[in-house]
């Protein structure tokens, strides 16, 4: 039986041309550029100089504050330089850039391929583990994992959710590691549950990935507490609260967590790297990435180390192609387009997507005319019209009242709008200001106690 | 050919439907209806039909480029959907002078003086017959009866419409039974070949047109439902507490202009609630308006009027009711 | 018929005349003393409305001012000192001294100069494509061309020049409100002081960038190179974050930074044109040879 959430959500076409193409190693760059801040929280602090020799995943920086995660170096090289470099979002910031001299790894890390079951670390060791490692989540929000799993007093955890719904178009690269690594996530997976102490998991995977439905109810019979959950296609299934509300019909209040109501979630990506950092001692230096794209020649999934710069990857799918109008980091609903390739990858890179300049334009503005359907596609039952109309107008008031900062940014309000209005662009910069006043507001009243 | 990328905020793909496909979905919708009217009326639904869809065009033409100086709109479709439905609520028979003056302050006072598209609050066309009624009394309410495919025009015969024959026939003291006799059948209501305006008689057709916009999610089911659903109700209550005085719920919905508005007129995309809960409470609103006027007004139909007046209520409506939003905290009392 | 008239003459005169007591008593008893010069002071107030005062309106800058001890810092800048004038006479008060003011962008970032290195066609607001990293261009510094600042301004003195791209100010018609400088999400229109025959002379740059990069986006990029600050005689000129300022205080007008500039940064508006000598210079160096 399928499940879904609710309320609103839109039908894009799926578009995964990769769907069925195996992952492979990219090969090693020349020189790879690593930012310091592919995390939410404070950037990490760099601990090496320029002239240093390093090894592929020693620490090359250290997180800072407790919302922040480590990172480590890809490769084994020297350093040539940390500076300032665009990045993936866009904006500038430091990066560790290094030339690569072989494919030498720390000791510490088993390069072996067979399957650890046997978690021997306690539920506190592979929390700290995960901070050690950089774990952060894979699915693109880059969330630093031993945060989500430090429970903090008077809250419990009852069930741990994994997000394997991948509800995008044209990225699969959650796809395929499902299908080719299934043990390895299943054991991430008991790990995770270990360190919440919580004794149940349910696996949410959208019903264009049969195979992989298929396939991990299969392995999942060999684990304790760990069911299948297939999903009816709908964007964004895979945004938490709504898979939260699919799965098990609860609803996050506004401005609160999931585990308010009992649960954590974590990407299937996540459970992967969980697996290797705590079972193989491998911190978060690689992942899988989906090139695609209509016109590009050989689309397919690479894993990537963290640093290589798009092009290679470009380069890897047959080479760009003349009519490519926009790159796109990430998806096609939620992804930022990005400026030149050379901009890195980084631990939340999901796919690069490249559009043809034909379908990369946006079709001209006509006036709204109140047809509704934006506010039937909100799967959070927001008023889109209304917040684009109030941020326009500087009203920020009234929008932090209709709840602005409920919105998840998802984009089917815009995908949807038959007069092509950028309601998303004005919701963005809303919530934006609304978040500044109410900070400031905050700031205030804590100052007047 | 440039080679710059392209750097715009997500999302960066689109969906099919645009405002033009969406009204050119109406004008499909539409066509059922005037196929019908053709049928019935014959050139004189021509006329006035091809009448009104010049002078709406024509008019929002004018004004945008001479008038407002602002870039000129007429190939978005709207001010063909006003023309067309103008002219659904217009008898066979209505001198040209009079559709190009309802035109005018169809497109010109009830549109373009709010800003144009989207801005307007009250339904352009709604608005035009209003005025055209109350202007020239005579000849919007001498209905034609249907005559086939003639080349009739502004001399086809004229006769009362259903509605109009139970309201003189109350006030002279007949009673329901008599006057039923007098009306036309059930099934010629259904069909349509029975007096009244160009796009109101042929119920089937507009049903035809209704399905037609709800696969194509043009519309949703709430306005029209709520419409037709709150006239059944109210007028089965008055049939069931007073047979002789009030007719039965199926006449009141096959006849005059409720299918027509409830489908066409009242979920007109600018001028109706956003909000499901909204739509509802406007929909039984129209219907409860447009059953007061045609048992306790002076006119024998209401829909038009019931819906400007709900048109009214719309920006209020919109401002305060809301569907609960996920994830919203309700308070403890 | 004759009985009516009379009638509905006395029971209208006399629900007037009830009315009229009733609203008399009312209005005693709910008097609120109002200073009457609020009144004369917003009579001689430009009505604009536009806030540049800093406060919510011409009445509430009129309350404020009949409030006010001293009129210092309180300023009109539409009505200038004229208004400023009047408004001091009649409260008996000092006029402040106010140095009128107009509207500059501070950037000079044409497509000529700063050529695109993207192209963005969300929607058209510097607000958001301020928030969307470098806009069109390498420089994260410049004007965004969306045209945030000719909206705001109500007194019609700006409009964008599709050419250039860059908002254009109708120095005659700018108030100074200060509209438009509140409007910039990247800050970089400025209210300098008017001098007269409106000449002005500006460092048309807002880059923070070190010289290198700063160049690389934009050909009249300010380098921080100093040359300026060296040349100039009166101490105008400061370098701060890799960019150059002119303090229009001190600024004598001389133009010898305008001439010193290595990439045109500077600005200089208004002036007759110069004498050339680069005729000598040309023969001396030909003599040379």
């Amino acid at each position: 039986m399928l499940k879904t959430f609710p309320v609103g959500g839109i039908h894009p076409p799926d578009e995964k041309l990769t769907a069925k193409t195996a992952v492979k190693y990219l090969p090693i760059p020349e020189t790879v550029t690593i930012p310091v801040s592919q995390h939410i929280g404070s950037p990490a602090e760099t601990i090496v100089n320029k002239g240093d020799y390093v090894k592929t995943g020693q620490v090359i920086a250290t997180s800072k504050g407790f919302v922040s995660s480590n990172i480590h170096s890809s490769v084994s090289g020297k350093i040539n330089k940390i500076d300032t470099v665009v990045d993936t979002t866009g904006y500038k910031q430091t990066a560790v850039i290094i030339d690569v001299e072989g494919d030498e790894w720390i000791e510490t890390i088993d390069r072996s391929d067979d399957l650890v079951t046997e978690i021997k670390l306690s539920a506190e060791e592979i929390t700290k583990r995960c901070l050690e490692s950089g774990i952060v989540g894979m699915g693109g929000a880059t969330f630093p994992s031993h945060v989500k799993l430090t429970i903090p007093s008077g809250k419990k955890c009852e069930l741990l959710i994994i997000n394997g719904v991948e509800c995008e178009p044209f990225l699969t690269s959650d796809h395929r590691l499902m299908l080719e690594k299934g043990d390895q996530i299943l054991v991430g997976i008991s790990i995770l549950m270990k360190a919440l102490k919580v004794e149940k998991a349910i696996i949410g995977i959208e019903n264009n990935k049969i195979d992989a439905i298929e396939h991990l109810t299969e392995l999942a019979t060999k684990f304790k507490g760990i069911t299948i959950q297939a999903l009816k296609v709908k964007y964004p299934q895979g945004g938490e609260k709504q898979l939260i509300k699919a799965l098990i019909n609860r609803e996050v209040p506004s401005g609160h967590l999931p585990l308010d109501v009992g649960v954590v979630v974590h990407n299937v990506g996540t459970a992967y790297a969980v697996y290797e950092a705590v079972q193989k001692n491998k911190p978060l230096f690689e992942r899988v990435v989906t090139i695609t794209g209509k016109s590009v020649a050989q689309p397919g999934n690479y894993f990537v180390r963290i640093g290589t710069s798009i092009k290679k990857l470009i380069e890897a799918a047959g080479g760009m192609p003349d009519d490519t109008g926009k790159i796109i980091s990430g998806g096609p609903m939620m992804g930022k387009a990005v400026s030149n390739i050379d901009v890195p990858v980084v631990k939340g890179t999901s796919g690069i997507i490249l559009f043809p300049s034909g379908e990369s334009e946006r079709s001209e503005l006509s006036p709204c005319v109140r047809c509704g359907k934006c506010i039937s596609v909100c799967c959070l039952n927001l008023e889109p019209y209304l917040l684009m109309t109030l941020s326009e107008k500087g009203l920020f008031e009234r929008a932090e009242e209709e709840k602005i900062t409920d919105c998840l940014e998802c984009g089917s309000c815009s995908y949807t709008c038959p007069a092509y209005r950028p309601i998303l662009d004005y919701i963005r910069l809303g919530k934006s200001q609304v978040i500044k006043i109410a900070r400031e507001r905050n700031m205030k009243s804590n100052a007047a106690k | 050919m440039s080679n710059l990328l392209n750097i715009s905020p997500s999302p960066h793909t689109h969906g099919k439907e645009t405002t033009r496909k969406l009204m050119f979905g109406v004008v499909i919708a539409l066509m059922p209806a005037l196929a019908a009217s053709v049928l019935y009326f014959g050139m004189g639904a021509v006329i006035v039909t091809a009448t009104s869809i010049i002078s709406c065009i024509l008019f929002e033409f004018l004004i945008q480029k001479y008038v407002l100086k602002k870039p000129v709109s007429i190939t978005d479709g709207s001010a063909l959907v006003t023309g067309l439905l103008l002219a659904f609520n217009l008898p066979s028979n209505i001198p040209v002078f009079i559709i190009i003056l309802g035109s005018l302050v169809a497109i010109g006072i009830a549109k373009m003086t709010f800003g144009g598209l989207g801005n307007n609050p009250f339904n352009p066309a709604l608005v035009g017959r209003v005025f055209m009624l109350i202007s020239f009394p005579v000849q919007m309410t001498s209905w034609p009866i249907p005559a086939g495919l003639s080349t009739g025009y502004t001399d086809a015969i004229t006769g009362a419409t259903p509605l109009a024959i139970i309201k003189e026939g109350l006030k002279n003291g007949e009673s329901i039974s008599q006057l039923m006799e007098k009306v036309p059948t059930t099934m010629q209501m259904f069909l349509g070949k029975i007096g009244g305006s160009i796009g109101e008689v042929a119920a089937i057709a507009l049903l035809i047109g209704f399905a037609y916009m709800l696969i194509r999610k043009i519309i949703t089911w709430h306005i029209p439902v709520s419409v037709i659903g709150s006239i059944a109700i109210f007028t089965t209550i008055l049939w069931l507490v007073n047979p002789e005085k009030n007719a039965d719920p199926m006449f009141h919905i096959l006849a005059g202009g409720v299918l027509l508005g409830a489908i066409f007129m009242a979920t007109d995309y600018v001028t109706s609630p956003m909000n499901p809960k909204s739509m509802l409470i406007y929909g039984c609103g129209i219907g409860v308006l447009t059953v007061i006027i045609r048992v306790w007004g002076a006119y024998p139909e209401g829909v038009s009027f019931a819906i400007l007046i709900m048109n009214a209520f719309v920006p209020l409506m919109n401002k305060y009711i809301k569907t609960k939003r996920f994830g919203e905290e309700v308070k403890n009392g | 018929m004759s009985s009516t008239l009379p009638i509905t003459i006395i029971s209208l005169s006399l629900l007037a005349f009830v009315s009229a007591v009733i609203l008399y008593f009312v209005a005693q008893k709910f008097k609120v003393f109002e200073d009457p010069r609020i009144d004369e002071i917003q009579a001689v107030l430009p009505a604009a409305n536009c806030g540049g005062c800093g406060f919510a309106g011409c009445r509430n800058f009129a309350e404020a001012l009949v409030g006010a001890n001293t009129l210092e810092g309180l300023s009109c800048p539409v009505g200038g000192s004229e208004v400023m004038g009047l408004v001091a006479k009649m409260l008996g008060k000092e006029a402040p001294l106010v140095d009128p003011l107009v509207a500059v962008l501070l950037c000079n970032g044409t497509p000529e100069f700063r050529p695109h290195t993207s192209i963005y066609d969300g929607a058209s607001d510097c607000r958001i494509s301020n928030n969307l990293y470098m806009g069109e261009t390498d420089c994260s510094y410049g004007c965004l061309g969306n045209g945030d600042c000719v909206r705001a301004c109500i007194f019609d003195a700006m409009y964008m020049d599709n050419l250039t791209e860059l908002p254009v100010i109708i120095d005659d018609k700018c108030v100074a409100c200060g509209a438009c400088v509140r409007a910039c999400p990247r800050n970089i229109i400025e209210l300098r002081k008017k001098a007269k025959k409106d000449r002005k002379i500006y460092v048309a740059c807002s880059n923070c960038d070190k010289g290198a990069p700063a160049r690389r986006a934009c050909k009249v990029a300010c380098i921080a190179c100093n040359k300026c600050v060296k040349v100039c005689e009166f101490g105008a000129i400061v370098i701060e974050n890799n960019l150059a300022y002119i303090d229009a205080q001190k600024c004598t007008f001389c133009r010898k930074c305008v001439t010193e500039c290595p990439t045109n940064s500077i600005i200089e508006l208004n002036f007759p044109p110069r004498k050339p000598k680069a005729e000598v210079e040309v023969e001396v160096e030909t003599n040379k040879r």
